[in-house]
């Protein structure tokens, strides 16, 4: 069976070939250090920046700088979930997570963490003509939104009334469904709220700062000698002052920060990183503006949608081999084989492949098996779609007529040439319409991988739409190009579809 | 008479516990056409295909120049899988539904199984003088759904002969014909049979079975119950039910 062969042998390389997209030459002498951090509604912290969306802005974008200057290393920049940080430094993604993770007791158990870069508190914001919430009691019985995995979620867990909580992955949304009327407030760390709420006329904050928030630079329990540079590194920048220029750079320099490092609660510097993001943020752009930046963008895009064609035609490439062999072995195997097979598709079929995503990714390094961010995809992927693949192919098999291959085998074929000279090629024209539909299901299912740090077009639409608080044009933009990759395929389809309806 | 190329002993098989061949009995000389008659469902279309071994059988066996098929509980199923695909290959089988391959054309109908088989690399030439015995030179290029069913049986029975078979076994290769059709592809069955050809054919047509076949075996009950050449057959019957059958058949308008 040639075409198997060669199918296996496409399969393999394809897979060879993963890890050199990915590799980096690496210039320095010394590693890069490798930083996880999630950019998608990322300000003040690290997002893209909107006067440039090729590079990274934040205050931890510039500490990070900073500390791996002290290293002698370079610092390369991974994305990750916010919720995934934790987990992705314990699989080694990267060697630090810098992204606001607050200092707590039961992280501590899982990871290391430097002294705190920055101190600061909880605040609630609420609705402009809100007058019955003034202070934190207040929220007693109220919709109140938070980010998800956050310490500010914690702290209103143990509120000693009932209320309800609505949790949210990007701030943004938390704060537009604010000022739509969603919930009734927000209670989010300080320099969030200073962000995202503070440029929006109708929003407000209320009440006192509560709580005590302590992001530090987290590090692997193991990485010790790591963890010792970094905190030797920190300990430099704070006495040398540059860590205050940068937090008053971003205007977050404030006195718990002041007292935690023993310096002048005063500000010294301009804040002109924060009035740089204030003005991108409220300054009304012109139409002619407005197309001239979603032009800029199309490079971003173009990447994000190459990554995503090249996850679902390897991972297509994928569920055919799997599918087909799972077929095969469930019509012509031995009992236990065909029952093995049906278990495999039915668990695949009946459990959500976001589920899967998350096992393979986070879940089979417990057990020792460490996969790559584009494996992960596509062999979640492939193993997903490979088990629907499997019913259609064995519905293709069984739907050529029996007397084919008696008639094949009069003639003296053997029942694997039978199957593959006479019952195969008549099965491909029944099967190609629904296979072809499942590539288009499988390219957009494909955004489903970006839970896996792969930065395809969705998460890039993502990081775009809240780097320019624009979820109306840039998801446009994004839909439209999903259209186009989708559109050749639609065609293939229709054209299939009527191959296989045209009489034998 | 010369020994026999096929020869069928006892041969018995059951279908959820009834018995469809109930100890036949067969013997096929070479250059032979043998006409198997019988009431539908007496099992004469179980036994051919026991013959090449699309069937298996429970006891008995089925001998083919000097290769025999038993049941497969008693020879093992690969060695009897080996044995079927030796009786195969001097065997061509020609189905009253034709069975021509949609996806290929008349020509690659024909040429397939040589190249798979075979390893024949230029298997068109022997195809193509194949197609002109049967009178469908033209069509060589068409696919079966463009022909009508003579022409695609014309072409079934060309793809068997393209293995070089030493026998042919029909299974009523004119039923699901026009009437109108069905004398160009007994005529082709009249041509291999002035050229030597060995065939079996179960049939329904009992004017071919007269004019052509040199024994003529009525079946019925999964046995042989009368064998002998047409006239003894068809005028002087034996046995009871020959006579009944021939009587019910002759009031048939068929």
């Amino acid at each position: 069976m040639n075409r198997s062969v060669l199918a296996a042998i496409l399969f393999a390389l394809t897979f060879s070939f993963v890890p050199e997209l990915f590799a980096q030459a690496s210039l320095a002498e010394l590693p890069p250090l490798r930083w996880g951090a999630d950019v998608e509604s990322g300000a003040p912290f690290a997002f893209k920046d909107p006067n440039d969306p090729d590079k990274l802005a934040g205050f931890e974008v510039e500490i990070v700088e900073a500390v791996a200057a002290k290293l002698g290393r370079r610092a390369v920049f991974v994305q990750n979930n916010w919720e995934g940080l934790v987990e992705g430094l314990k699989r080694g993604d990267y060697d630090v997570a810098i992204n606001g993770i607050e200092i707590t007791s039961d992280r501590k158990q899982v990871i290391t963490f430097s002294s705190p870069y920055y101190v600061t508190s909880e605040v609630l914001t609420v609705r402009i003509d809100e007058n019955r919430i003034s202070k934190v009691a207040d929220i007693q019985g109220k919709r109140v939104g938070t980010l998800a995995a956050s310490l500010a979620q914690r702290l209103l867990a143990q509120l000693p009334f009932p209320m309800e909580t609505v949790t949210y992955s990007e701030e943004i949304h938390a704060y537009n469904d604010l000022e739509i009327g969603r919930i009734d407030a927000v209670f989010l760390d300080e320099p969030i709220a200073l962000y995202y709420a503070g440029p929006n006329k109708k929003l407000k904050q209320v009440g006192e700062p509560v709580g005590r928030l302590e992001y530090g630079i987290a590090s692997r329990l193991e990485d010790r000698e790591l963890a010792i540079q970094v905190e030797r590194a920190l300990d430099e920048i704070v006495k040398n002052g540059t860590l205050k220029k940068i937090l008053e750079r971003w205007a977050l320099w404030n006195s718990l920060s002041a007292e935690a490092f023993k310096q002048d609660a005063r500000a010294a510097t301009e804040p002109v990183a924060y009035n740089a993001f204030i003005d991108s943020v409220t300054r009304s752009i012109t139409l002619g503006e407005r197309l001239e930046r979603y032009a800029s963008f199309l490079p971003l895009l173009a990447k994000g949608a190459w990554m995503t064609l090249a996850i679902s035609v390897v991972s297509m490439a994928l569920a055919v081999v799997v599918g087909l062999l799972t077929a095969l072995g469930r019509l012509y195997g031995p009992r236990f084989l065909s029952f093995l097979l049906s278990a495999y598709i039915e668990v695949f079929r009946g459990t959500p492949l976001l589920i899967q995503l998350f096992l393979l990714f986070y879940g089979l390094p417990h057990i020792g098996i460490r996969l790559e961010p584009f494996t992960a995809a596509v062999i979640g992927l492939g193993l997903n779609y490979g088990a629907s693949e499997a019913e259609n192919y064995r519905a293709g098999i069984q739907s050529v007529p029996r007397e084919q291959g008696e008639a094949a085998r009069a003639l003296g074929l053997t029942q694997v040439q039978s199957l593959r000279y006479v019952v195969l090629p008549q099965a491909v024209r029944v099967v190609m319409p629904p296979v072809t539909n499942d590539f288009i299901a499988l390219l957009k299912d494909s955004s489903l991988v970006s839970v896996i740090t792969m930065v395809e077009l969705t998460s890039t639409y993502g990081q775009l739409a809240s780097t320019y608080f624009d979820y109306m044009g840039i998801g446009l933009l994004t839909a439209a190009v999903y259209f186009l990759i989708g559109l050749p395929f639609v065609r293939l389809a229709k054209r299939f579809d009527r191959l296989a309806n045209a009489p034998h | 008479m010369a020994p026999a190329i096929l020869q069928a002993r006892q041969v018995r098989r059951e279908f959820n516990g009834k018995p469809v061949l109930d100890g036949i009995d067969l013997e096929v000389s070479p250059g032979d056409l043998i006409a198997i008659i019988g009431p539908s469902g007496c099992g004469k279309s179980t036994f051919l295909r026991c013959m090449n071994g699309l069937e298996t059988i429970d006891s008995g066996v089925v001998s083919v120049h000097g290769t025999d098929l038993r049941s497969p509980k008693e020879m093992g199923a690969s060695e009897f899988a080996r044995s079927a695909q030796i009786v195969r290959s001097k065997m061509g089988m020609v189905f009253q539904s034709f069975n021509l391959f949609p996806h290929l054309t008349i020509l690659q109908n024909l040429t397939m199984a040589p190249r798979v088989v075979k390893g024949e690399l230029a298997p068109e030439i022997g195809a193509r003088k194949l197609l002109e015995k049967v009178g469908l030179s033209e069509k060589a290029d068409r696919f079966p759904r463009e022909l009508s069913g003579g022409q695609k049986q014309r072409a079934a029975i060309a793809r068997a002969l393209a293995m070089n078979p030493e026998i042919m076994l029909y299974d009523e290769p004119t039923s699901a014909l026009d009437p109108a059709l069905v004398q160009e592809v007994l005529s082709v069955m009249k041509a291999l049979d002035n050229d030597g050809m060995t065939q079996i054919v179960v049939t329904h047509e009992m004017r071919f079975a007269r004019e052509v076949a040199d024994r003529v075996a009525f079946v019925d009950r999964g046995r042989v119950v009368e064998i002998g050449t047409p006239e003894e057959v068809f005028d002087h019957p034996k046995n009871v039910r020959t006579r009944d059958f021939l009587k019910h058949l002759s009031k048939d308008p068929r």
